[in-house]
């Protein structure tokens, strides 16, 4: 056989050389406003640390064991729950409910469309500022309409009560377009000719819906699901705005308690534990999430 | 016959009647915005006239012109950012085969389960220690690299031939030639709804603007909000109104127009 | 225009099975060259190899008698169309036409005056301002086409570009091409998996299978005289008939499926000895018993199934354990379950052995019309 001379070591690796070239600025970007912040942030929780964030005294655990027995921070794990619990199911179905409309073909459903995915387009802090006068207990909507029904009013936001309730609504409302877009794009990925098949075999709405249109649509459920379920996770600004984490730490959600831990009392530490714990429940739903796709979800 | 026009008539009532309830607080924040603080009392839903007054008084108040500059400023680097980082990321995925390639997309993905919220203590320092606190690049520059306009892109990238490379290839195209003159134009709907994608975000976000602007240099408009409405002890809610609607509009028409090409764009790259 | 030769080319992907294996040939400067065989034979690996598209593994690829080998493919001065003709879908025709052209930087004046000319080659000159979309299957090819011959390089490969098309286009395309391809004197490197495109385009062709070459020759030739018993079938509609042959030195011939006899030659004889074989037989050459002074193996078959195409009739019927096809022009009125008298010549026959494949007996007598001799002029 006729030996042809082999490349060098350089030019063989060309490509890998010309890929991370390109690659270069997201990698750049990622390790240094990801990766190290996140390992930065493991490493504060097991510290004290100064009023510029610099680790001072080693402290072990203690950070995590502090925070595992303190009422202030379970509560406020408890409200997260709660508040995740009331907002991702009631707002996936709305969500659901508004697409399935949507997608019929009828005159004018582009307008309907654009109505429904408009608070996609309304950012948290003016949502949050729209919500805060409906919530008004004196001039708001809701207590207008309790007062004409003859009900007794609500303390809306300023009751402990209500108040995770009252962000919950206003939170669902501001996740309803983007859920709905993204619905709304699956279903329309559904082929046309399964259901024309379906109309053949005589089968009515809701025989089509959950035979069909739920099935097919499972991967899209899921991918909305997963997002909804970070995002509540991650809710800040409505409650920045609307309660401050009030009345009586009612609402102070995980990352709300976060900030306020490392930028209003400076405790770096015990706020980096806080935002390890809330990086280990994100992760363990995703991966939770990607199993039952694995197994569940129908793809095409 | 019958049966369809009936069931039409059921579904237009209800599209009608809950488009109307999801609209309904922004529609309300309209005619606000409009109204004088005895009007509110009263609880109308229609202001008396459509005076501009309230829209004058926030502009007083509240420096929003420069925050609206700011925000656009900030909404479109990250844009431009996001679009450059991520389409080559995403070329060198698609375009350059090499060993490990498949390791490094993980990767990528992996980032996408780090909350943003569990690294912003030490992005906070390490901004401060740039002494970026303040400046637009401090605003923009974390957000560039994203794993989810990454994929998006190399969702769609992956459904262009190969034989386009090829061909290039031949006639005699360099890589970057490729990319710049073949694959972005090619690319031109997910590249718009990535777009679009990012400046809505961006100029949406609250928390870490609120972190990194001390100051009136660089705030954006959602800060300027949250001024607004803790400034006055007894709130007028008409100004408030006012700056509500000019912070929702530009990102609202965005909405408007690109609603259908976000919707598909974003379906594609949330699925497989 | 160039020569392409390879020399002992081969390739693996993985480093451990070579999907390419020792390539040996030399492609002539202006030929009309057909590299064809079964799907996932190599062909595609190979036009790439020579396109500089693919590493070569093993070996040595010569151009133009310049060796090749690590050249990039814009330094080997090739054209070439793809299958899915791989058309930029944001540029318009005659953007798509001069794009090789404007990366090499030739003027403006100058690419439009050569897309003209080659739209008017192919009749594209009222679609220079589509984009790919807006034209049918068949224009897209031709703007694939245009592409190629704009670029005025010496050598053009096409992979499979006719197989998107139905089969008039099809046909109609074959002429064209091959026609541009004489106008121009370019050496054309074709890769098909069709038979009729290789037998009715190329001045030579060469069959590929598993990565090896079969044979390499003038259409004709390998029609008549298959190298193997895989280009036999390969070959030809329907297939060559190949069964079973026992070699019976006493009787100085072979005997197919115990009845058949076929004579072989002193050499021939030698080379069978003691080998297992193969015969086979062409179904044209498969002919009616007219009368009964023919001499040959007459037997009597009861036919199977039946295709009666017009100008021809083919039947299927049963010899020992195999399926025969014969195949008669004219349209014969025939039925299953009819017993047919037929007549197997002997001479047509070709006999190969099993192991090595090898041809030991060429058929013989094979009919070649010539005006001169046929023709009342
Ligand atoms: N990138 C690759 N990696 C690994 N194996 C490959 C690759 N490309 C092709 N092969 C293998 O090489 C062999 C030849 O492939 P090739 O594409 O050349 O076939 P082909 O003759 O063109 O077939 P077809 O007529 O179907 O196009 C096949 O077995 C194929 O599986
Ligand atoms: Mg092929």
């Amino acid at each position: 056989m006729t030996t042809v001379r082999a490349p060098g070591v350089w030019k063989r690796s060309a490509n890998l050389r010309i890929g991370f070239l390109y690659l270069l600025p997201s990698i750049i970007l990622f390790a240094v406003f990801l990766f190290y912040p996140m390992i930065r942030t493991i490493y504060l929780s097991f510290f004290l640390t100064d009023q510029n964030g610099n680790a001072a005294v080693s402290v072990g655990f203690e950070n995590y064991s502090y925070l595992l027995t303190s009422p202030a921070f379970l509560n406020s794990m408890k409200a997260t729950g709660l508040f995740v619990l009331y907002t991702v199911p009631v707002g996936i179905i709305l969500a659901l409910f508004f697409a399935l409309l949507a997608n019929e073909k009828l005159k004018g459903i582009g307008f309907f469309r654009t109505m429904y995915s408009s608070t996609m387009g309304i950012s948290v802090a003016a949502s949050s500022v729209i919500w805060l006068f409906l919530f008004h207990p004196s001039v708001g909507v809701f207590n207008r309409i309790l007062l004409v029904l003859d009900f007794p009013q609500i303390q809306w936001l300023l009751d402990p009560e209500w108040a995770l309730v009252s962000i919950a609504i206003s939170t669902i409302w501001m996740n309803t377009g983007f859920s709905f877009l993204i619905l709304l794009g699956g279903l329309q990925n559904i082929d046309e000719h399964l259901y024309e098949s379906s109309r053949i075999d005589g089968a009515g709405y809701f025989y089509r819906l959950r035979r069909i249109t739920i099935p097919m649509l499972s991967p899209t459920l899921f991918f909305i699901i997963t997002i909804s379920l970070i995002n509540a996770f991650q809710t800040f600004g409505q409650i920045d705005i609307l309660t401050k984490g009030g009345p009586s730490q009612s609402t102070n959600l995980i990352v709300y308690s976060i900030y306020r831990e490392a930028f209003i009392n400076y405790q770096f530490g015990t706020a980096s534990a806080q935002a390890v714990i809330l990086f280990i429940i994100i992760l363990v739903v995703t991966l939770l999430q990607f199993k039952l796709v694995e197994r569940k979800v129908h793809y095409q | 016959m019958r049966d369809s026009t009936l069931k039409k008539v059921w579904i237009y009532f209800l599209l009608t009647v809950t488009s109307f309830l999801v609209f309904f607080p922004v529609l309300y924040a309209f005619m606000i915005s409009f109204m004088s603080g005895s009007e509110i009392l009263q609880g109308r839903f229609f202001p008396e006239a459509f005076n501009f007054d309230n829209y004058a008084k926030v502009f007083d108040r509240l420096p929003l012109f420069k925050y609206l500059l700011n925000s656009f400023v900030v909404s479109l680097t990250v844009m431009v950012g996001q679009l450059a980082v991520c389409s080559l990321a995403a070329y060198a995925f698609v375009f350059i085969p090499f060993k490990g390639r498949d390791l490094v997309f993980f990767l990528f993905i992996s980032t996408m389960m780090i909350p943003w919220e569990a690294t912003m203590i030490p992005n906070f320092f390490t901004i401060q220690k740039l002494d970026w606190l303040n400046t637009y690049q401090g605003m923009s520059l974390p957000f560039f690299a994203l794993a989810f306009g990454t994929f998006l892109l190399r969702q769609h990238f992956k459904t262009i031939p190969k034989e386009l490379q090829e061909a290039s290839q031949i006639a005699g195209l360099s890589r970057f030639a490729f990319f710049w003159k073949v694959i972005l134009p090619v690319s031109k709907t997910s590249l718009v709804t990535l777009g679009a994608y990012g400046f809505l975000t961006t100029w949406n976000m609250y928390l870490w603007p609120l972190l990194i602007t001390t100051n009136s240099s660089v705030r954006t408009v959602q800060i300027g909000l949250k001024q607004l409405q803790s400034q006055e002890i007894s709130t007028d809610w008409g100004v408030v109104m006012a700056g509500v609607i000019v912070v929702i509009i530009p990102t609202l028409l965005l909405l408007f127009i690109g609603q259908k090409q976000l919707q598909k764009g974003l379906s594609q790259g949330a699925l497989k | 225009m160039k020569k392409v030769e390879l020399i002992d080319v081969s390739k693996s992907y993985d480093k451990q099975v070579d999907v390419i294996s020792n390539i040996d040939v030399t492609i002539e400067p202006g030929e009309f060259f057909v590299l064809v065989g079964p799907s996932g034979c190599g062909k595609s690996t190979m036009l790439r190899m020579i396109a500089g598209l693919e590493e070569i593994t093993g070996g040595i690829i010569e151009i133009g008698g310049k060796r090749a080998n690590h050249l990039s493919p814009d330094k080997r001065d090739l054209s070439m169309v793809f299958q899915n003709y791989a058309l930029y879908p944001h540029l318009t025709v005659q953007q798509n036409i001069t794009f090789g052209l404007d990366v090499k930087k030739v003027k403006k004046a100058v690419q439009a005056e050569r897309a003209n000319e080659v739209a008017e080659m192919l009749g594209l000159t009222g679609y220079l301002k589509r984009k790919p979309r807006e034209l049918s299957g068949g224009q897209r090819q031709r703007v694939a086409l245009a592409r190629a011959i704009v670029s005025e390089a010496p050598i053009c490969l096409m992979d499979e570009p006719l197989s998107n098309l139905d089969a008039k286009l099809r046909a109609h395309m074959r002429m064209e091409i091959r026609r541009i391809q004489r106008k121009l004197g370019i050496t054309m490197i074709y890769v098909t998996h069709d038979q009729v495109e290789a037998m009715t385009m190329g001045d030579r062709i060469m069959i590929l299978h598993e990565g090896k070459i079969q044979q390499v020759g003038k259409p004709i030739d390998i029609y008549n005289y298959p190298a193997n018993p895989f280009v036999a079938t390969f070959i030809g509609s329907p297939p060559m008939n190949i069964c079973p042959a026992r070699a019976e030195p006493t009787k100085s011939g072979v005997f197919v499926e115990d009845t058949i006899h076929v004579p072989l030659n002193e050499e021939q004889l030698v080379a069978s000895s003691a080998r297992s074989l193969l015969a086979g037989i062409r179904p044209e050459h498969i002919k009616p018993l007219v009368s009964g002074t023919e001499s040959g193996n007459r037997i009597q078959v009861v036919v199977t199934n039946v295709e009666i195409l017009g100008n021809e009739t083919v039947f299927s019927f049963q010899i020992g354990q195999r399926e025969w096809m014969a195949k008669w022009s004219g349209q014969w009125d025939i039925a299953i379950g009819d017993h047919v008298p037929i007549l197997l010549s002997s001479e047509y026959f070709c006999v190969f052995d099993e192991e090595t494949g090898e041809l030991i007996r060429k058929p013989e007598g094979l009919e070649h019309l010539s005006i001169a001799k046929e023709v009342i002029l």
